[in-house]
């Protein structure tokens, strides 16, 4: 083990900032993509769905 | 059944939702044997003390970031040639992606280069044309955002990105054709790495870690892309009602 308490593991040696600074913007970064896809893949299946339905009383009102 | 049955987006469309369970589950196991390597395992570094441990990101990403616009390259390539329609698809999927390993390589390459150089940024030839294949990537979605016909916006995003794909030797081989304040490459396949074993095992379990997870976002993306396209079909029809 590297370290002795946790203080000195969010310390880095003094570089807590750079460390922490490129580790977090990952995690936010990956957790941004994630949130956004599941979204977007909501949003579209949504939209097709609501076109489908749209398409099929069309066909209704024709008959 | 041979393995041009999954070249059909039906088919695909099916095989990329089984396979994304076990892809996301890879990455997110990987990802923690390798946090615990890069923060419990490996030592602290006699030269640079705690700031090296940036490398357990910057190189994994810089690495994702050239190889998937390579894989990019790879399926417009092949879009282009057969006029496969899964392929460009592929392409699309891969994007944003790689814009992101982009982005974390130049921003954890800034976090490191500010302690170590005394720069957020210089304009050395490896840091530059990283740069530049940002602006491909954003070149590239935005491109394939601005063209409506479909056809057309494959054909001319895949032709971009095989352009572009020259910058990608420029930016491996950067280190060794010019001076550059970015260090050589440790890794090499034709040597010895020049870095102890459990900095290297990191390094390449949080590479792997990358790719599962790539794969995983990419497979996502691609199953939305295919069911906008296909929305026409019979199969597609049924898969929207019954999802």
């Amino acid at each position: 083990m590297e370290w002795a308490s946790w203080s000195d593991f969010w310390h880095m040696a003094g570089y807590g900032l750079y460390v922490w600074g490129s580790f977090g913007v990952t995690a936010a970064g990956v957790l941004i993509e994630v949130i956004l896809l599941k979204r977007a893949g909501a949003d579209t299946r949504r939209r097709l769905k609501r076109m489908q339905q749209w398409a099929t009383s069309l066909e209704g009102e024709g008959q | 059944m041979n393995l041009y049955t999954y070249a059909s987006p039906a088919n695909f469309y099916v095989l990329a939702g089984k396979l994304i369970p076990w892809f996301s589950w890879g990455a997110g196991l990987l990802a923690v044997w390798g946090l615990y390597i890069s923060f419990f395992l490996a030592p602290t570094d006699f030269q640079q003390s705690e700031a090296y441990r940036i490398i357990f990101i910057h190189v994994p990403a810089a690495w994702m970031s050239m190889f998937i616009y390579l894989v990019m390259a790879f399926w417009g390539a092949i879009g282009l040639a057969f006029n496969t329609r899964l392929s460009f698809m592929m392409a699309r999927a891969l994007a944003p992606t790689g814009a992101l390993f982009t982005f974390i390589a130049l921003w954890t390459g800034a976090l490191w280069g500010k302690p170590m150089w005394g720069a957020w940024w210089v304009w050395d030839a490896r840091l530059t044309s990283e740069l530049i294949l940002l602006f491909l990537y954003v070149g590239i979605i935005a491109l394939w955002a601005a063209i409506d016909d479909v056809r057309r916006g494959d054909r001319a995003g895949s032709l971009l990105t095989l352009i572009g794909a020259i910058n990608v030797p420029i930016i491996y081989f950067s280190v060794k054709w010019w001076n550059t304040l970015h260090q050589g490459s440790s890794i090499n396949l034709m040597k010895a790495p020049s870095m102890a074993a459990i900095m290297l095992q990191g390094m390449l379990v949080m590479a792997i870690a990358a790719w599962f997870y790539t794969i995983a976002v990419a497979l996502v993306r691609v199953r939305r892309i295919i069911l906008e396209r296909e929305r026409q079909t019979d199969w597609a029809k049924a898969i929207l009602e019954n999802e």
